[in-house]
C-alpha cells in the first residue's frame, strides 16, 4: 500500500476538543504529518479513518465534561463510527488519547482493553481535590513497549478535573500482571508518588497516570506531554538554564517529551 | 405540554470528592457527617414515551458502570437525614441537561421537539445533625434563589418516593405584539419611564429600567415628533441601549469644567494614543486602536495580537458563578470579533471583592429581605466561573490577581480579558478590517433567544438598588461558543466566506446589528427569523435579549449557501435573519408590520451631549506617627500573610495555563511556587517571541491622590513586563476605569485626575492605550440590619494592563532566586513613600504620601534592564509592588526557597525602607561572574544588599538584626491565608 510509506495521523476534533492544533504541532515536529478532523466530517464520510495510521483523541472540554468527562463524546463515537474504529483497531495501526482523549479512550472501552469486546473496565474519576488541577508533573515509565521505548522520565502538566484512575482489584491485578501500566506519577527523584499529592495529583489507584490496550497499540495517557514540547515550556527552565549557562552547556532546544511522540513516528518508519 | 416524565438518578458507587467536599462543609460552619452527591436527569417527553427498557439504556449513556450506579424512577438509597435538590430556574442555561438530551438524541436517532427536553439536577443526601436554621444555611450554600430551585425533604419525607419529577419548562402568555409608548407627558412622569422603565398593557408592571434621564428622554420625544408618530417600545428600548452608558461612555464622552472641552476619552486616552503613535512613525506598534471589539499590535512580519479587558460587575453581585462565566467568554467573543475573527490565546482575570473572612451585614430591601451574598461566596463564585468560562473554551488563564477591600462588599469587580492572534492577512486581504455591503445578509450564529439578560445594558449603568430585575443574570455555555468560535476562527475566516463580524454582547442583535449597519448604511431585520429558546416572547425581548453565544456576520449572498453548510456540519445553528442595506435607517419588522424605523444618525448620534463640572477633593493627609519596632520578624510574616500579599495559587492551579502549549513563564514560579506579576505566553508556534502580559492596580491610592494611583498602575503594569524582558517599544497598555457614584462632582475630580495621570503616563512612557472600558456606578444603595439606608461604594479603581512582545523567550528571566552566592540588589531609589500602602493598611492608618514617579529616569532604567537582560547577566528580576522591598525581596527568596543575607543602607527608617512602596523599583540576582557587567550597566542606580545563601532569610541595619525567619516559615506565612481553598 503507498500510505504506508507515508504514513498520517487523524487528529480528531469538534465539540469542545482544544488541544488539536499543538497535538498537530508535535506529530509534525516528530515527523509525522496530520490532519485535523472533525468528528462530523468523518461520520458524514467526508474523510475516512482507513486513510491514516495513527488516531489521536487530543485533550479538551469535550461536551462541557457533562454526563461525566469524555463520555458523551465517546457516546458520539460509539454511536456512529463504531465499526470504522473497530475495523481500525483490528490493523497495524495506533491509537492515542491525552487527557480528554484518555477519558474518550477509557469510556470507549479502547483501554485496557482484554478482549475485543471492548467493555468500560476503568473509569477516571474527579479528581479527589474535586477541582481541576493545572501544574507539572513528573512520570516514570513502567513498562518497555513501543510508547515509553528510550523514555527516562516524561515532566509535562497535567490539567484536569477528572484523571482519577480507578477500576476494580481484578482489573487493576491484570493491568499490572500483563504490563498495561505505561506511566506512572512519581517523584522528582523518580521514586513512586505513593500517592502522595502534588505528585499524584489526582488520587489516581497506583499512581497510574496512563495505560496501553492489553495489544500494546492503544495508550491513554493523562498528563499533556504535546504541551511541554520545547525546553522553555518546562515550568522549571529557567533554572535549568542558569545551571547549564554557568556550566557553560548549550540551551537545548526541545523537551525532553518528544522522545513520545519520536516514538511513534518510529513504530511506523520500521 | 410533556406528558411522559421519567427520572434518571446517577450516584458514584465510591465517590472521590466525598472527604474534600465535606471536609469543605464542616470547615464553613456546617455540622456534616457526610454529603453525597446524586446528579440527576429528568426526562420530558411529549410524543414518545421511554419503555423500561430504553430508560435503562439512557441511564447507562449517562453513566460509568465501572464507578456509578443508575436508577430509573427509582430514589436513590442511602444514609442521610436531609435530601436538597438544587435544579435550574425555568429559562436558565442548564448545559448538563442539554448534553444529556444530545447523547438521547444521537443513541435514539429521534429529535426532541417543542415542549420536551432533559433538565439536570443535583441532589444533595446529608447525614449530620442540622438544625432547621443550619438546614436552612446550607441550602442557601448550596443554591441561588435567582437561576437555582430548591427542594428539602427529610428521610421521612424522602423514603419510598423519592423527590418529585420537575420540569422547569418557560410558559409565557405575554402580549407578542410591540405597542407605541407616549412620551407627551410631564416630565415627572417621563423620568420615571426613565428609571423604572415602560410600562407593561398586558401586566401594567414597569419592564425594568432603561437608564434614559430626562435630557435623553426630551431628545428621543422631540425626534419622534418631528417623524409625527409615537416610538414604539421596540424602538425607546433599542435606543435606551445604544444610548446607555455601557455602550456610550457618555460620562468619558462629555465636556468637563473648562480644560477638557472634548472629554476625558478623546483628550487623555485616545490624545495619548495619537500622539505617541505620530511621534513614534515608523517605529508604531498600533494596528488597531479603539475603533474595534478589541485593539491590536503587531507581533511579527505575520501576525499581529489583539487584546481587551471588560468587567461585568453588577451581575457578578448577584450570581457570582453565572456574572464572571458570562464575563470571560462575553471578552472571549471580543477576540472572535475582532477584524474577520482573531484565535482567543490568552485569558486575563482580576477579582476585586470584600474581604471573605468577613460577613458584613446588609439587604437590598428594608426588613432585612434579600441579603448580600457573602465575600467568601462571591469570591469563590467568580473564581469558578472564570475557571469553567476559560478551562472548557480551552483557553490558557495564566494572567492575573486578586485585591481585597471591605469596599467592594456590595458590589465586586471582576474583569475579564482576552488576547487574541491572528494572520495579518489571508488571500491579500487585511484581516484587522472588515465591511459589511450593502445587500450583505445579517447572520446570527450561535446560542438561541430567550429573556436572559434583558436590561444587562442598561442595569449596569445604574447602581445596584433593590429593584435590580433578575433577568439580568444570564448563565454561559462555553461550549456552544466553543463550537462556533472554531469554526469561524479556524475555518470560515479562511474560506472567505463573511465580510463583517461583530459580538452580541450588552444590547444583543440591538447594538451588534446596528453597530455592523454603520458599515454598510443601515439595515433591515426581521424579528420573526429569531430563533428563540420558547416562545412567548415580545418583540422587544427579542430585540435586546442578551442571550449568550452568538454572534453576527454580514455574509455575502453568494457565499450564504457555503456558509450555511459549513456551520450545520459543524453543528452550529446559524440564520439569516435580515439584510444590510444602504437606506440610512435601521428598520425592524416583527408579524408583517415595521415596528421599529430610526435614522441610523439618529440610532448613533442623537444623544445630547453633556457639560459635567468636577469639584476638587481636599487631601492632605498627615504623615503617619508609628514606632518602628526594633525586630521585623512579626511584621514581615504578617505583610506576607496579608490577602492583598500572600498566595492565591489555588486559582492558579485551577484555570488551565499550558492548553495551547504556549507556556514559558506562568503565573507561579520557582520550587517555592510563588504566584508572579507578569506572564509569558508564546502564541505562534515555530517563533521565537512570546506575548508578555502584566496589570497595575493601585485602589488605595485613589482617594489620597488619584493622579498618581494612575500613574503606579501604568508603571507596574510597564515594569511587570520589564522585569521578564519585554522591551518598553513594543508595549501597549489598556485601562478599565471602575468608578463610583459618578454624578457626583469631587468623583469625577478624582476622574479627572487619573485621566491626566493615565495621559502623563502613558506618553512619557510611550506606551499606548490601545483599548480601554469604564464602568461608572459601581455603587452599592441598601439597607442595614435596621433598615437604615447604606450606600457603599468601591474605592474609585484603575486596572491597567499592559501586553508586550518579547523577542526571544529564551532570553526571558523568572523571579525565583537561583544559586547560593549570588548578589541581591534593588535597582531604582527608595523614598518615604508609605502612603496607601500595605504596611500603614496592616496598621490601621490612612495618610502618607502617595508614590510618585520620574518617569524620565525610570525609562532609563528600564532601557537598562533591557539591556541587561539581552546580555543574559539576570538571573532573576522581580517588580517591587505592593508590600514594598520586603515583600518582594521575601518573595523572591520563597520562589528559590533560598535563604538570603541582607543589610539595608542607613539614612532612612528601616521599616520605613523597607514597606514604602516606591516605585520604579526592581528587586534583582546575579551571578557573582557576572557582577562587573551588571554594576557596569546600571552604575550607581543599582544598590547592592547582600547574597542568596543557606535556608535562612536575615536582615541587618548596621550592627543590628532586624529579621532572621527560616525561610520555610516565610512560605507557610505566604500561603497559609489561602489554604483551605
Amino acid at each position: 500500500m503507498a500510505r504506508a510509506n507515508n504514513p498520517r495521523a487523524l487528529i480528531m476534533s469538534g465539540y469542545g476538543i482544544n488541544s488539536e492544533m499543538e497535538t498537530a504541532e508535535v506529530l509534525m515536529r516528530a515527523g509525522m504529518a496530520s490532519d485535523i478532523v472533525h468528528i462530523n466530517d468523518l461520520i458524514a464520510g467526508e474523510k475516512t479513518l482507513s486513510d491514516y495510521r495513527l488516531m489521536v483523541f487530543p485533550g479538551g472540554f469535550s461536551y462541557g465534561d457533562d454526563t461525566g468527562a469524555g463520555n458523551a463524546y465517546a457516546n458520539r463515537v460509539r454511536n456512529n463510527l463504531w465499526s470504522d474504529v473497530k475495523e481500525f483497531l483490528a490493523g497495524d495501526n495506533l491509537v492515542l488519547g491525552i487527557c480528554n482523549g484518555f477519558q474518550i479512550l477509557a469510556n470507549l472501552g479502547l483501554v485496557p482493553a482484554f478482549d475485543r469486546d471492548y467493555p468500560r473496565e476503568i473509569a477516571l474519576m474527579p479528581n479527589r481535590k474535586g477541582v481541576l488541577e493545572c501544574r507539572f508533573v513528573t512520570l516514570k515509565p513502567a513498562a518497555d513497549n513501543l510508547w515509553t521505548k528510550g523514555i527516562s522520565h516524561i515532566y509535562c502538566p497535567v490539567s484536569h478535573g477528572e484523571g482519577n484512575f480507578s477500576c476494580s482489584e481484578e482489573t487493576l491485578k491484570r493491568i499490572e500482571r500483563e504490563g498495561m501500566v505505561a506511566f506512572r506519577y512519581s517523584r522528582d527523584d523518580l521514586s513512586p508518588a505513593g500517592g502522595e499529592y502534588p505528585y499524584n495529583p489526582n488520587g489516581s489507584v497506583a499512581d497510574i497516570a496512563g495505560i496501553t490496550s492489553a495489544d500494546g497499540k492503544v495508550l491513554g495517557l493523562m498528563p499533556h506531554p504535546e504541551r511541554a514540547m520545547e525546553f522553555v515550556n518546562l515550568y522549571d527552565w529557567p533554572v535549568r538554564k542558569e545551571r547549564l549557562k554557568r556550566e557553560k552547556k548549550p540551551l537545548p532546544t526541545e523537551s525532553m517529551n518528544m522522545q513520545l511522540f519520536r516514538n511513534i513516528v518510529d513504530y511506523f518508519g520500521k | 405540554m410533556a406528558s411522559y416524565v421519567h427520572r434518571i438518578e446517577v450516584q458514584y458507587t465510591r465517590d472521590p470528592r466525598l472527604p474534600t467536599r465535606t471536609e469543605r462543609f464542616r470547615s464553613l460552619g456546617f455540622p456534616l457527617r457526610e454529603l453525597h452527591l446524586v446528579d440527576v436527569y429528568t426526562i420530558a417527553t411529549a410524543r414518545r414515551d421511554f419503555s423500561p427498557d430504553e430508560l435503562s439504556q439512557i441511564g447507562a449513556q449517562l453513566s460509568n458502570p465501572v464507578v456509578q450506579r443508575y436508577s430509573v424512577d427509582r430514589p436513590t438509597e442511602a444514609d442521610f437525614d436531609y435530601a436538597i435538590e438544587v435544579g435550574f430556574l425555568p429559562g436558565v442555561t442548564d448545559n448538563a441537561g442539554t448534553t444529556a438530551k444530545q447523547t438521547i438524541e444521537d443513541y435514539f436517532g429521534f429529535r426532541f421537539g417543542e415542549g420536551e427536553a432533559v433538565f439536570s439536577s443535583q441532589l444533595y443526601l446529608v447525614a449530620g445533625d442540622l438544625t432547621p436554621e443550619s438546614l436552612e444555611r446550607l441550602t442557601a450554600a448550596l443554591a441561588n434563589p435567582l437561576v437555582n430551585r430548591v427542594h428539602v425533604r427529610s428521610r421521612e419525607e424522602y423514603a419510598g418516593k423519592g423527590m418529585d419529577a420537575i420540569t422547569p419548562f418557560v410558559h409565557l402568555h405575554e402580549l407578542q405584539t410591540a405597542g407605541t409608548v407616549d412620551l407627551d407627558l410631564p416630565d415627572a412622569e417621563l423620568a420615571r419611564i426613565g428609571k423604572e422603565g415602560i410600562t407593561d398593557p398586558g401586566t401594567g408592571e414597569r419592564r425594568g429600567p432603561l437608564a434614559l434621564d430626562l435630557a435623553q428622554l426630551h431628545a428621543i420625544r422631540d425626534y419622534f415628533r418631528g417623524l409625527g408618530r409615537k416610538p414604539t417600545d421596540v424602538e425607546l428600548e433599542s435606543l435606551a441601549q445604544t444610548w446607555s452608558e455601557h455602550c456610550k461612555h457618555t460620562i468619558f464622552a462629555s465636556a468637563m469644567d473648562d480644560d477638557v472641552p472634548r472629554g476625558l476619552y478623546k483628550s487623555c486616552i485616545q490624545a495619548a494614543t495619537n500622539t505617541i503613535r505620530e511621534a513614534k512613525g515608523d517605529d508604531d506598534i498600533c494596528v488597531s486602536v479603539f475603533t474595534d471589539n478589541s485593539g491590536a499590535i503587531v507581533f511579527d512580519d505575520e501576525h499581529l495580537v489583539t487584546c481587551k479587558v471588560e468587567t461585568h460587575n453588577s451581575p457578578s453581585a448577584l450570581d457570582p458563578f453565572g456574572g464572571a462565566l458570562t464575563g470571560i467568554v462575553g471578552v472571549n467573543r471580543d477576540t472572535i470579533g475582532f477584524g474577520l475573527g482573531a484565535k482567543p490565546c490568552i485569558n486575563i482575570y482580576g477579582y476585586c471583592v470584600g474581604d471573605p473572612d468577613t460577613e458584613p451585614v446588609l439587604f437590598r430591601g428594608k426588613n432585612r429581605t434579600n441579603p448580600i451574598l457573602p465575600p467568601r461566596r462571591i469570591f469563590e463564585g467568580v473564581v469558578r466561573g472564570i475557571d469553567v468560562g476559560g478551562n472548557c473554551s480551552g483557553i490558557p488563564t495564566p494572567q492575573g490577581w486578586c485585591y481585597f477591600h471591605d469596599r467592594y462588599v456590595g458590589k465586586p469587580l471582576v474583569f475579564a480579558g482576552t488576547v487574541g492572534v491572528m494572520p495579518r492577512a489571508n488571500n491579500g486581504r487585511l484581516l484587522h478590517e472588515k465591511q459589511a455591503l450593502p445587500g450583505d445578509l445579517v447572520v446570527m450564529v450561535g446560542g438561541r433567544v430567550g429573556k436572559d439578560g434583558i436590561h444587562g445594558a442598561t442595569f449596569s449603568s445604574e447602581a445596584l438598588d433593590p429593584a435590580s430585575p433578575v433577568t439580568a443574570v444570564q448563565i454561559g455555555d462555553p461550549i456552544t461558543q466553543k463550537k462556533f468560535s472554531d469554526v469561524i476562527v479556524k475555518e470560515a475566516r479562511d474560506l472567505d466566506l463573511y465580510r463583517s463580524i461583530t459580538d452580541n454582547g450588552a444590547g444583543g442583535i440591538s447594538c451588534s446589528v446596528a453597530e455592523m449597519a454603520r458599515e454598510s448604511g443601515g439595515c433591515h431585520v426581521l424579528l420573526d427569523r429569531v430563533p428563540l429558546k420558547y416562545p412567548g416572547m415580545a418583540p422587544w425581548e427579542i430585540w435586546i435579549s442578551e442571550s449568550q453565544e452568538r454572534m453576527t456576520l454580514a455574509v455575502p449572498e453568494e457565499k450564504i449557501e457555503a456558509f450555511m453548510d459549513l456551520m450545520k456540519r459543524r453543528e452550529v445553528e446559524a440564520t439569516v435573519i435580515g439584510t444590510f442595506t444602504d437606506t440610512g435607517r435601521c428598520v425592524v419588522e416583527y408579524g408583517g408590520e415595521t415596528v421599529m424605523d430610526v435614522d441610523l444618525d439618529f440610532l448613533h448620534d442623537g444623544l445630547p451631549k453633556e457639560h459635567l463640572i468636577t469639584e476638587p477633593v481636599e487631601t492632605a493627609y498627615p504623615e503617619p506617627e508609628v514606632p518602628c519596632p526594633d525586630r521585623l520578624d512579626d511584621l514581615l510574616l504578617a505583610m506576607l500573610g496579608r490577602k492583598n500579599i500572600c498566595s492565591k495559587e489555588f486559582i492558579s492551579t485551577r484555570y488551565d495555563h499550558t492548553v495551547q502549549g504556549g507556556h514559558v513563564l506562568g503565573p507561579v514560579q520557582g520550587a517555592g511556587r510563588v504566584q508572579t506579576t507578569a506572564t509569558l505566553t508564546k502564541v505562534v508556534p515555530g517563533s521565537m517571541k512570546g506575548v508578555g502580559l502584566s496589570q497595575g492596580l493601585f485602589p488605595s491610592y485613589s482617594e489620597l491622590d488619584p493622579y498618581r494611583m494612575a500613574l503606579a498602575a501604568i508603571d507596574a503594569a510597564v515594569r511587570g513586563l520589564i522585569a521578564i524582558g519585554v522591551p518598553l517599544a513594543t508595549i501597549a497598555l489598556l485601562d478599565n476605569f471602575c468608578w463610583c457614584s459618578s454624578d457626583e462632582p469631587a468623583r469625577l475630580w478624582q476622574l479627572k485626575r487619573a485621566a491626566f495621570g493615565c495621559y502623563d503616563g502613558a506618553v512619557e512612557f510611550a506606551t499606548p492605550y490601545i483599548s480601554g472600558k469604564d464602568s461608572m456606578y459601581n455603587d452599592f444603595s441598601g439597607f442595614d440590619a435596621d433598615s437604615n439606608p447604606v450606600k457603599v461604594s468601591v474605592p474609585p479603581t484603575l486596572l491597567i494592563t499592559s501586553i508586550g512582545v518579547h523577542p526571544d523567550v529564551t532570553a526571558a528571566v523568572s523571579m525565583d532566586a537561583k544559586f547560593d552566592g549570588d548578589l541581591v540588589y534593588v535597582v531604582g531609589e527608595t523614598g518615604e513613600e508609605l502612603g496607601g500602602s500595605e504596611y500603614l493598611a496592616h496598621l490601621g492608618i490612612k495618610g502618607g504620601s502617595v508614590p510618585s514617579l520620574d518617569i524620565q529616569t525610570a525609562k532609563v532604567r528600564y532601557g537598562r534592564m533591557t539591556d541587561a537582560i539581552e546580555k543574559q547577566l539576570l538571573a532573576s528580576a522581580f517588580p517591587v509592588t505592593h508590600g514594598g522591598l520586603l515583600v518582594a525581596l521575601a518573595k523572591v527568596a520563597i520562589a528559590g526557597r533560598a535563604g538570603m543575607n541582607l543589610a539595608v543602607p542607613g539614612g532612612m527608617r528601616p521599616d520605613t525602607y523597607l514597606f514604602s512602596e516606591s516605585l520604579g523599583r526592581f528587586v534583582i540576582t546575579v551571578a557573582p561572574s557576572d557582577r562587573e557587567a551588571f554594576e557596569e550597566i546600571f552604575g550607581s542606580d543599582a544598590h547592592l544588599l547582600g547574597h542568596v545563601g543557606g535556608k535562612t532569610f536575615r536582615v541587618s541595619a548596621g550592627e543590628k538584626t532586624l529579621i532572621e525567619q527560616p525561610v520555610t516559615t516565610m512560605e507557610t506565612a505566604y500561603k497559609a491565608p489561602f489554604g483551605g481553598y
